[in-house]
């Protein structure tokens, strides 16, 4: 490993800003992320992965990947961070290097892409992912980065996350450092104003932060640049120029946040745009801290009224599938925030939590989790694929939201199953979000399919076998009157099933 | 016919290939009660496994010896002895199959050996076959992974037998999906013969409902019937990528061989059902000359929609061939071909050339013959968007669509399946026309105005003029 990456890995280790990490002793802590994993039973991706997430949505770069296919031909175009511009990001590069390469070095193929890219396309800047093989026989991507600085007047950015350095996580920090050390700050906005903040963490996957920004344009907040989704490179380059942070919870680039406060004095909270009170907390604390760093008082007010509107808006939505959701029970496998922080939203419909997974929680998150359900009962430390097959298939609970990786242990168990992770097609953000998840839960429920699929075969052999649900065991849906069906026809033309006139 | 070229860009633009481990892995995903595992970082697995899924909609068992920098560095051998542990004990397969990666094997990893390290070291895998092949990332493509995989597999567990009269060894291409797999096993047994499909991604990706929940593959060719294979009397093959597989078949059990460039088109199948007819003593059945005639039916309703349509193709070797061969008999034209990795198969193409690139060469090349439809997997989709063409989704990955593994493009049925699909997208871009779509040249509008006179000597007309002439 380059001295540089190891002193960069060491550094994330000691973040300050993470107290996963500070909750560790000093051993554990230089053990970090790069623990051994279990060879044959691990699963997830890896540094670089998590550099490129992190970074990909800066939708006006190209993002070049130094290595062999493996790494850009099997992964590129699979995410749904959206764009309000500029397609670039969609487009994959990379050196796809040969064995040529592997013995000569790739270093001379990375410069040659490099000037291909800027010929051809002309962005802002080039980010330059290192990967696995390429480190191991030694290129120096930072040198020829400078060097493609020097030679084309443009930013060329080095993403120093091989793969095997580490897990997601890791590179997700890695990806961010690459932000702090060669982009953010070297670039002055054209104007300030004193409603400035930076969104850190966000990448607007299917579009969710235009789901938040009409409220904060609606206070006169200006994103002035959101790392990194829908990012610009400029506004990222100037994002030293915000009165505030907001660190989204997922905790992936902290070190963004804490070190935007040591250099440039930027205070910064962490916020979450899931859940209508988080969402509400999050406007206050953006709030409260321009204020305190000069804004206008009046913005208080304003925020309070517009959180009072939303608000009302949105439990009257959600209050519109009780009668549908009551007694439905769900069984969240998630990571972090929102393990409880759409929570309140599900409850509020009438959907009781059959349990959710806190394996990737931090002590807070559990914390909240206690405080929203009264005990630590509903907690899931770890679940085998198969107990949560076995724990669908017994009907003991109505649906599972989760990750595209486990949705076929639902579907399988002939179980109705919603994506709530990055894979998914549909935004849950802000007010407008939780709304819709509660929509998608009612559909995916009350969808007839599931007593389709649950008939067992006439001839016998297929029920019991093919580990049907009993038939005993299959909820009962109620009559479908009119009012599922005006959800549907309203839903098809556009419109809130509330709309329909009866 | 078509000259192989290569890109010579140094930076590839939206990547048609994928890797060679990822193409192993996928051949490994036809036998049962297997785990396939690549030996490397875990993010390539990670990644493999996302394509996988969202283009076969199912769970995909696949391991990773999640190699570090470190364990890079000083070999490979604990993770694994590591890894085969732990799947023995987690999963219990029948059979663990290693692909190497580009990690690895820049360090040089002597897997062969760490094998038969392992052996002597820990009986407790003693009742598990290992399958180990050698698959690069930076050679070649996914068809060339997928090719060494079948080898590997034959090598490491098929020994001679007896040879059964009626038996035969199917090879597929990994451009076959699971109902073009069941289609030809229909055809082989109507002929009274049996089949051991080696790779057979029919069973375990084809889509179903499985009794319970088991961490391996769920179906596929057994280790009996791999070992079976060394008793069959003929072995068939589907692509060129299949043709080392059959030939180690025939080095190991002196099976007789023959490769079938592609099974989509009606020349290519007259020749199976020939070669099958032939085998079994058998005419063939009445099914397929019916089968025959509908498809020559369908040949003639399609050829009005796909005549003299210019198309880029960008596929693997032997799906450009199958796809392309059936195009041109259909009378389009291949005006670009864009493809992965070298094969004997770009030489069979009715093109003029193939190119050895990326998607950016499909969508330039399409835009400067002024192609009509774009045929590709799904990352072709921006490329379609932005020149405003259709795009036919074939091969590997198709992630925007379900269906994929029951989708049929071999056999008379197949092949006729694939002709309505092609027709059908190009009826869709009929255009319809409206009054002023064929505006005259200023010219031709100035030369057939009634003032001719006046206009010879140059005075443009108004209405003035007009008036004067008549009056
Ligand atoms: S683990 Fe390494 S080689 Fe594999 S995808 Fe990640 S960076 Fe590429």
């Amino acid at each position: 490993m380059s001295v540089s990456l190891k002193a960069k890995i060491a550094e994330v280790f000691e973040e300050p800003g993470c107290d996963k990490n500070q909750g560790k002793t000093e051993k554990e802590r230089k053990k970090g992320c790069t623990k051994q994993l279990n060879p044959g039973a691990a699963a997830g991706g890896c540094a670089f992965d998590g550099a490129k997430i992190a970074l990909q949505p800066v939708v006006d770069v190209a993002h070049l990947v130094h290595g062999p296919i493996a790494c850009e031909g099997n992964s590129w175009d699979n995410r749904h961070s959206a764009s309000s511009g500029s397609q670039l990001y969609r487009t994959g590069f990379t050196t796809d290097i040969n064995e040529l390469d592997v013995i000569y070095g790739g270093e001379k193929r990375l410069f040659k892409s490099i000037r291909e890219i800027i010929d051809k396309y002309d962005p802002p800047a080039v980010f330059v992912y290192q990967t696995c093989v390429t480190a191991l026989v030694g290129d120096d991507i930072e040198a020829v980065c400078q060097r493609a600085t020097e030679k084309f007047g443009k930013p060329i950015i080095p993403v120093n996350a091989p793969g095997f350095a580490g897990p997601k996580n890791l590179g997700n920090k890695l990806g961010a450092e690459a932000l702090l050390d060669y982009v953010i700050g070297t670039v002055e906005p054209e104007f300030t104003t004193p409603y400035d903040i930076n969104i850190i963490g966000e990448y607007n996957l299917v579009g969710e932060l235009w789901q938040v920004k009409p409220l904060l344009d609606a206070l006169g907040i200006r994103i002035l640049s959101c790392i990194s989704g829908d990012g610009r490179y400029n506004e990222v380059a100037s994002a030293h120029r915000a009165k505030v942070n907001m660190m989204v919870c997922s905790k992936s680039m902290i070190n963004i946040a804490t070190k935007m406060e040591q250099r440039w004095g930027i205070p910064y909270f962490e916020g979450s745009f899931y859940g209508i009170g988080d969402m509400s907390d999050t406007l206050r604390q953006i709030a409260t801290l321009l204020v305190k760093q000069g804004a206008p008082a009046d913005l208080l007010e304003r925020t309070e009224r517009l959180i009072a509107v939303e608000e009302a808006r949105a439990w009257e939505r959600i209050a519109h599938y009780k009668t549908r959701l009551t007694g439905k029970r769900a069984l969240l496998i998630t990571g972090g925030v929102k393990s409880w922080s759409v929570v309140a939203a599900l409850q509020e419909a009438g959907i009781e939590i059959a349990g959710t997974s806190v394996k990737k929680s931090t002590k807070e998150d559990k914390e909240k989790i206690k405080e929203i359900m009264g005990d630590d009962a509903h907690m899931i430390d770890d679940m085998t694929p198969r107990e949560m097959y076995n724990m669908l298939r017994d009907a003991r609970a109505d649906i599972m939201l989760s990750g595209g990786r486990s949705q076929f242990v639902a579907l399988k168990a002939r179980m109705p199953w919603l994506d709530i992770n990055q894979e998914r097609h549909h935004p849950y953000g802000g007010y407008e979000g939780m709304v819709e998840l509660v929509r998608e839960i009612d559909r995916a429920i009350y969808n007839p399919v599931w007593q389709q699929v649950r008939i067992p075969a006439p001839w016998g052999d297929d029920g019991e076998t093919l580990g049907a649900v009993p038939t005993a065991a299959i909820p009962e849906v109620p009559a479908q009157g009119m009012g599922f069906l005006a959800d549907i026809a309203a839903k098809a033309m556009g419109l809130e099933p509330e709309e329909i006139p009866v | 016919m078509a000259s192989v070229v290569e890109s010579k860009k140094s930076c590839t633009v939206n990547p048609l290939k994928m890797s060679q481990p990822l193409g192993a892995s996928f051949a490994f995903l036809g036998l049962d009660a297997c785990m396939p595992v690549m030996h490397g970082s875990q993010g390539c697995t990670s990644f493999g496994l996302v394509l996988l899924v969202r283009h076969f909609k199912e769970a995909i068992p696949l391991q990773t010896t999640a190699m570090n920098e470190v364990t890079s560095i000083l070999g490979g051998y604990d993770n694994i002895e590591a890894a085969l542990l732990n799947i023995r004990k987690r999963a219990a397969p029948k059979v663990i199959a290693i692909c190497s990666t580009g990690l690895t094997e820049t360090k040089g990893d002597d897997v062969d050996g760490y094998i038969v390290t392992v052996r002597k070291r820990k009986p407790e895998l003693d009742d598990t076959e290992i399958v180990y092949v050698s698959t690069p990332d930076y050679v070649g493509a996914f068809e060339d992974g997928y090719k060494h995989a079948i080898t590997a597999i034959v090598k490491a567990l098929v020994k001679p037998l007896p040879v059964k009269a009626d038996q035969i060894t199917l090879l597929p291409g990994s451009h076959l999906s699971p109902g073009d797999i069941d289609e030809l096993r229909e055809i082989i047994e109507s002929f009274g013969l049996s089949s051991i499909v080696l790779p057979d991604i029919s069973g375990s990706l084809d889509g179903h409902i499985a009794p319970d929940w088991r961490g391996t593959t769920l179906g596929g060719t057994t280790l009996e019937q791999i070992r079976a294979a060394g008793g069959s009397a003929f072995t068939l093959g589907v692509g060129e990528q299949t043709r080392e597989g059959a030939e180690a078949l025939r080095e190991i059990a002196g099976t007789p061989l023959e490769i079938f460039e592609r099974l989509t088109g009606l020349e290519v199948n007259d020749r199976f059902l020939q070669r099958l007819a032939q085998i079994s003593g058998k005419p063939v059945p009445a099914k397929y000359r019916r089968q025959r005639s509908q498809l020559l039916d369908a040949m003639l309703d399609g050829h009005f929609y796909t005549g003299g349509v210019k198309v880029a193709i960008g596929a693997e070797p032997d799906l450009l061939l199958a796809v392309g061969g059936l195009l041109h008999e259909m009378g389009a034209e291949l005006r670009c071909c864009i493809s992965t990795t070298k094969s004997p198969a770009h030489a069979l193409l009715p093109a003029e050339q193939v190119v050895l690139g990326d998607l950016e060469d499909l969508e330039r090349g399409a835009a400067d013959a002024g192609c009509d439809l774009l045929i590709t997997h799904s990352h072709g989709r921006q490329a379609a968007e932005r020149l405003n063409k259709p795009l036919l989704r074939i091969g590997f990955p198709v992630f925007d669509r379900i269906g994929n593994a029951h989708r049929r493009m071999v056999g008379y049925r197949g092949t006729m399946d694939f002709i309505f699909e092609i027709a059908n997208l190009m009826i869709d871009q009929i255009v319809h026309h409206h009054p002023g779509d064929w505006p005259l040249t200023p010219e031709a509008a100035a030369a057939a105005a009634p003032s001719a006179g006046a206009g010879c000597c140059g005075t443009p007309l108004t209405p003035t003029t007009l008036a004067e002439a008549s009056a």
